[in-house]
């Protein structure tokens, strides 16, 4: 049983929120703590750029 | 009737802000449809397809937000494409204070667990790669990741103690905390692990009112196991319930699975001190095939049934099969019909659900045509017109690409329900509601001038459309379960507890039809 598994389950979930921030929103609601990331298509969309970028970094 | 677009580059925004300001800007006067997406390959193609010419869309990409409007005159039409701003501002739920990535999340919020990821399924994996990476739990509710990707993203995960739940992950409960698509339902000793959102929900919501309570609800994604990803995330899942002192006995939910992952699943059910309950879904044990020491359910209300007896001692009332009440119900409901209303139609907003609808009729000796066929019915040759007794999962990619999901917004369902009450041969109309975090705010307020009117539209042929629904969720959701029961029953609609007893009533209407029972 690992222990970062365990610890989400013990503690609850203390969340980053990359996407659809009415998810973020509901958690809240809930009492959750939350940080909305301001997520963006990577390289514009193009899948080749990323897939260089990836390589690259 | 004019037509406009707007391309406003680099502009980002996600999909259900984007549907939630594109359903406003449709109820202003003067507009007849008004679509905002961002310039992917596939939003575009749609755009194209509704009238759009593919010339004006050609530059936007998928960092670029495409407004594209259809109005009755010039004068509505530049109402809302010099607006854009004001629609995008006057919507709220954008008032989140943002990190710019993942690096500057994590130096906010040092303690954070979980990354909760709904980009587009194309850079998902990505972000789900980058996520573990820095020691996060993930749960991918982002669909259409390549399964190879699904396999190594969880091996990833389950060597350095972490899970992915998903991707196509829809719900969980976490300590109390809904996720994603979750009813507000009571702490308790039942663990769930599912492989679909609105198993979940069902299971969660059904187990709230008899009385008993969920620890923790993990997802694994749709696909978890099957034999291309083998159960990682649901062994995971196993692991970290048995070790949860909070959990007392576990239910598995899902399709039936392949047949490696259930070889490697099965041993780690024996081994665990646990009672667990295996629902999947449909699934019979072989006539003669040895017991096995763990139960099993057929449908998502039995396996919530058998998970409550197991920490109550006693099954709740709600879960016995209310017979008398179906006896007095079907003449009830037969009594308006004529003699050419014959076939049942469902029309689901819970993929689940319709799958389970059809194992239910299969059991009452029903074939049925569905979008989504389980083995051993037929497929719709197209998924708009229904055939016979039609079971359609209107949450399918075929319905909701640029679209929003019926989960969310009910004008699908809506124009569907009319269709359908159109056909002189329909008895009976099978519909289910969700309600909980991030489902629409009045599910059956949305649909129930439309029942009303596919109820008067069959009246008027001199016959009876029976509605047959279950709807998902507590007293305790935003939406109120009691509330929206008796906005259903108002319209004369035989609610029931599940959405296996809502299918398996349907069903019942219809061998009467044929003169069986």
């Amino acid at each position: 049983m690992s222990d970062k598994l365990k610890e989400l389950l013990d503690r609850g979930p203390n969340v980053i929120n990359i996407g659809v921030q009415d998810f973020a929103d509901s958690l809240k609601v809930q009492g959750a703590e939350v940080v909305q990331v301001n997520w963006v298509p990577p390289a514009g969309g193009d899948p080749e750029m990323i897939a260089l970028l990836d390589q690259l970094l | 009737m004019c037509r406009g677009t707007v391309i406003r580059k680099n502009e980002y925004h996600d999909s259900v802000f984007l549907m939630r300001v594109a359903r406003r800007i449709s109820e202003e006067e003067g507009i007849l449809q008004a679509a905002l997406f961002m310039g992917t390959e596939k939003n575009k193609g749609f755009l194209t397809e509704i009238g759009f010419p593919a010339e004006e869309l050609a530059t936007a990409t998928p960092s670029d937000l495409i407004l594209a409007v259809k109005a009755r005159n010039q004068q509505s039409l530049a109402g809302v494409l010099e607006n854009l701003d004001g629609w995008l501002r006057a919507e709220p739920g954008q008032g989140n204070t943002l990190a710019v990535d993942l690096g500057e999340a994590l130096t906010r919020q040092p303690l954070a667990n979980l990354a909760v990821i709904s980009v587009p399924g194309v850079y998902a994996a990505r972000e789900a790669e980058k996520a573990l990476e820095r020691g996060l739990n993930v749960f991918l509710f982002s669909d259409n990741v390549p399964v190879e990707r699904e396999r190594f993203l969880k091996q990833y995960a389950r060597e350095r103690g972490l899970i992915v739940m998903g991707p196509d992950c829809g719900t969980a409960i976490i300590g109390g905390i809904g996720i994603g698509f979750a009813n507000v339902v009571r702490r308790g000793p039942i663990g769930v692990i599912g492989a679909s959102g609105t198993g979940i929900q069902e299971f969660t919501t059904l187990v709230h009112q008899a009385g008993s309570g969920i620890s923790q609800a993990i997802g694994t994604g749709s696909r978890d196991l099957s034999d291309d990803v083998g159960g990682i995330s649901m062994l995971s899942a196993l692991d970290a319930l048995e070790a949860d002192s909070s959990t007392k006995t576990i239910a598995i939910l899902s399709k039936p699975p392949g047949t490696l992952a259930l070889a490697s699943l099965i041993p780690r059910i024996l081994q665990c001190p646990k009672p667990v309950v295996v629902c999947f879904l449909g699934w019979k044990k072989e006539p003669g095939s040895v017991d096995v020491p763990y139960q099993t359910a057929r449908t998502l209300d039995e396996a919530a049934a058998l998970a409550v007896q197991n920490v109550t001692g006693h099954l709740p009332t709600l879960f016995k099969p209310n017979g008398a009440r179906f006896e007095a119900l079907v003449p009830r409901e037969r009594m308006g019909m004529n003699p050419l209303q014959k076939y049942i139609r469902g029309l689901f907003a819970g993929g689940t659900f319709c799958y389970q609808a059809q194992q239910v009729f299969m059991d009452a000796g029903l074939a049925a045509y569905s979008n989504a066929p389980i083995t051993g019915n037929h497929k719709l040759a197209d998924t708009l017109i229904s055939k016979e007794h039609s079971l359609v999962d209107m949450g399918a990619d075929e319905f909701t690409v640029g679209r929003p999901h019926p989960m969310m917004d009910s004008r699908l369902r809506r124009e569907r329900l009319l269709v359908e009450s159109k056909d002189p041969e329909v008895a009976v109309l099978l519909l289910d509601f969700l309600l909980g975090f991030n489902s629409s705010a009045d599910p059956v307020g949305e649909l129930a001038p439309a029942i009303a009117e596919a109820k008067g539209e069959v009246k008027k042929r001199g016959g009876f459309l029976s509605v047959v629904a279950s709807v998902c969720g507590t007293n305790e959701d935003p939406q109120g379960l009691d509330q929206q029961v008796a906005r259903l029953e108002e319209e004369g609609v035989i609610v029931l507890p599940s959405s296996a007893q809502a299918a398996r009533f349907s069903s019942l209407l219809a061998v009467h039809a044929k003169g069986g029972v």
